[in-house]
């Protein structure tokens, strides 16, 4: 049961002299049931990914009218409770190329249909460091950094600051076991040291309110450099900054945060894209557009260099020393060839300013400094990418 | 004989102090200052500071030196400028966000590069109207003219394409596609020539202008510095367009580019984040703006050698020089 919310096929007048190269690209989104959460303070924006898909869809038209080249872009929706691998079936019937909202075992069930098969999938939403790993597919690509990037982006922060002696309160979502696992990676692969962590269990004997329960939560703690939070819902962890028992700086999924994108990065031409969006929908940029929106740019970029449509004359181009896509980071990305993941600087930053962009200076690496976060070459048990 | 040597060292040295003795003034947009900074050629010194319209990013003076231009990039307009009181005479209409412009041998029609429309308007500074306005690429910012004025040339960052406009009819007649984020356009050799800086390609493109087609490239490479950060920006072309001086952005270097081999000769190391530069009267002097140490490095140029620098406001970006 497929419920098409709209279909866009946006031509922008093409010079007549040329032959049209047309390429069709498919977003399709997933929906997945979201728990509850203490502050309904945060409204997900009804079109998130999608609005950064158009604005890149946007991006492409304008650069393909002088070339001849044009986009459309089919936005799809399952609702829950519907077959998320029929939706995906059908597009992929219309369109190799898909840009996906989806949780990982959702992307993963997708890439192994039998249509995917030498189709390009774009991952926009997962950031399971598995699926750049051994669940990695030579089909999946990936715009949004893993959790692994984020954190050791984090970690390089923590090391150039020397706040070393570390502790951790986690939620219970998978979301936050996932990003509390892949700090505790990042720690240890920075030579940091955790030594205390907690769990913040909704179901506890807690009576008081988040902000009352917080500074004893806290105080056993003893004396620490930094609070991490790994509260990737956003459930509890605004209620810890300036309720801690120690005055310690908060960071992790709230307070100083490694973000794929951030509406306060405005350096490097971001302040453009920035404009540019929310000029469109009225909104911040969020992570996911960001990824959404370099899927359909980075799709963009190998048809304008190879005015070819066929996937594999793109995926090859895309995984080439060739391709680089500017995006707004004051770095050419471009896609490690080991497992798809698309090479990028990490903000890190608070919600009024940007503090840091990772690979921090001074985290060096034989071949490219980007690839100081996440998993490298040796450390990624890829291998459909061989 | 030693009385020879002594008098012909005496007019040597007068030669250079009257050289240098040209006065002239670089004048300096400071991005996140709302000011134009206003430095003396001969004594290196910041003589005076003007107000500005907010963001003020591209500068370029009228062919007599009587105004001075300046995208006002947040306030949406071109303002032109009295140098000699700092008095702003009035705006010109600019479309959104005009961030560089050039302006025509005419010295009469403007062509601005609006970052945010995707637009390139075009402005008669004598009556103020619009002329014309053509859709660009995403992102337009650097803006040339030929020599002879027939050319008008926009890259557009997003694109990555240098869009050729005809200005008798005022439409594009060639879009050439170049490395990613194009940001400056020259023409050189009497407009034989036309060169295009790629930021994040980290290239610079000779196109043959009869043609449109390429006839070089070349990329930089700074001892220590990660190639992702060799970033070519602003570039500007010295005597006779012998050398071309290429602003490389976040490695806090200028190349020097022998125009003839495009060979790359030298990097000369200036301030923090090189972004748009200006020459002295005679072109023994570069200065160049460095947008993250907020200051103006003053390059002596037959030497190779940064010899001052000069702190100026916020962020500045654009430069230009007037007698």
């Amino acid at each position: 049961m497929r419920r098409i919310i709209c279909v866009w096929l946006l031509s922008l007048m093409a010079l007549p002299a040329f032959a049209e190269t047309t390429l069709d690209v498919g977003y399709l989104r997933v929906d997945v049931p979201r728990p509850p959460v203490l502050s309904n303070l945060d409204a997900i924006p009804e079109n998130n990914g999608m609005a950064g898909a158009q604005t890149g869809l946007k991006d492409n038209l304008t650069t393909g009218k002088f070339l001849g080249q044009t986009y459309t872009l089919t936005v799809a929706s399952v609702p829950q409770g519907d077959d998320p691998l029929a939706a995906a079936a059908q597009m992929l019937a219309e369109t190799p190329y898909l840009i996906l909202d989806a949780p990982a075992p959702v992307l993963l069930a997708i890439a192994d249909l039998p249509q995917a098969q030498g189709a390009l999938l774009f991952n926009a939403s997962a950031g399971d460091v598995s699926l750049r790993d051994s669940d990695c597919r030579a089909n999946l690509f990936h715009s949004l950094p893993s959790d692994a990037m984020r954190t050791d982006a984090l970690a390089q922060v923590l090391v150039q600051k020397r706040w070393t002696d570390l502790v951790m309160i986690a939620g219970t979502f998978p979301a936050d076991i996932a990003y509390a696992d892949a700090i505790r990676r990042s720690l240890t692969k920075f030579g940091l040291r955790l030594s205390a962590e907690k769990t913040w269990d909704a179901d506890a004997d807690m009576r008081r309110t988040a902000s009352q329960e917080i500074p004893l939560f806290t105080q056993d703690f003893g004396d620490y450099d930094a609070l991490i939070l790994a509260d990737e819902l956003h459930d509890f962890g605004r209620y810890v900054l300036y309720n801690t028992w120690q005055a310690r700086p908060v960071v992790g999924s709230e307070g100083l945060s490694a973000q794929t994108w951030a509406p306060v990065i405005e350096q490097w031409g971001a302040a453009q894209l920035q404009s540019r969006f929310s000029d469109q929908h009225s909104r911040d940029m969020t992570s996911l557009d960001y990824a959404a929106w370099a899927a359909i740019r980075t799709l963009g970029e190998a048809v304008t260099r190879t005015n070819a449509t066929d996937p594999q004359t793109l995926r090859d181009y895309i995984l080439s020393d060739a391709f680089e896509l500017a995006g707004f980071k004051g770095r050419a990305l471009t896609y490690r060839a080991w497992n798809g993941q698309l090479r990028q600087p990490i903000a890190i930053a608070h919600p009024r300013a940007l503090v840091a962009q990772a690979p921090l200076e001074g985290f060096l690496h034989q071949t490219n400094e980007l690839d100081s976060l996440g998993l490298d070459r040796p450390e990624s048990k890829c291998e459909a990418f061989q | 004989m030693r009385s020879f040597l002594k008098s012909s060292i005496a007019t040597g040295v007068l030669m250079i102090a009257a050289s240098t003795a040209a006065a002239g003034e670089i004048w300096v947009t400071n991005e996140k200052d709302d000011t134009v900074s206003v430095i003396d050629t001969e004594t290196l010194e910041v003589i005076q500071t003007y107000p500005t319209g907010e963001r003020p990013r591209g500068i370029t003076f009228s062919k007599d030196f009587s105004l001075v231009y300046i995208c006002a990039s947040d306030s949406d307009a071109v303002q032109v400028m009295d140098p000699n009181t700092g008095e702003i005479l009035h705006d010109l209409p600019s479309g959104e966000d005009p961030e560089q412009f050039v302006l025509h041998p005419d010295d009469t029609h403007l062509y601005i590069a609006n970052e945010d429309d995707a637009i390139t308007t075009v402005v008669n500074t004598k009556t103020h109207k619009v002329v014309a306005q053509i859709d660009v690429g995403v992102e337009p910012e650097g803006m040339a003219v030929s020599p002879d004025g027939k050319i008008a040339i926009t890259t557009s960052e997003t694109t990555n394409m240098a869009h050729w406009i005809d200005t008798e009819t005022q439409e594009l007649f060639a879009n050439t596609l170049v490395d990613s984020r194009p940001r400056h356009a020259e023409f050189a050799k009497d407009g034989s020539e036309m060169w295009v800086s790629s930021e994040i390609g980290g290239t610079l493109t000779v196109f043959d202008t009869a043609t449109q087609t390429e006839l070089a490239k070349m990329s930089f490479e700074v001892p220590g510095v990660h190639a992702d950060r060799v970033q070519p920006v602003g570039f500007e072309f010295g005597k006779d367009d012998a050398f071309a001086y290429v602003a490389l952005g976040p490695s806090n270097h200028i190349a020097v580019v022998n125009a003839q081999t495009y060979a790359v000769e030298d990097y000369i190391l200036v301030g923090r984040r090189v972004w748009h530069m200006a020459f002295n009267a005679d072109k023994s002097r570069l200065f160049t703006t460095n947008g993250v140490s907020g200051d103006v490095t003053v390059v002596d140029v037959a030497a190779r050698k940064a010899i001052k620098s000069i702190k100026v406001g916020r962020f500045p970006w654009g430069a230009a020089f007037r007698p």
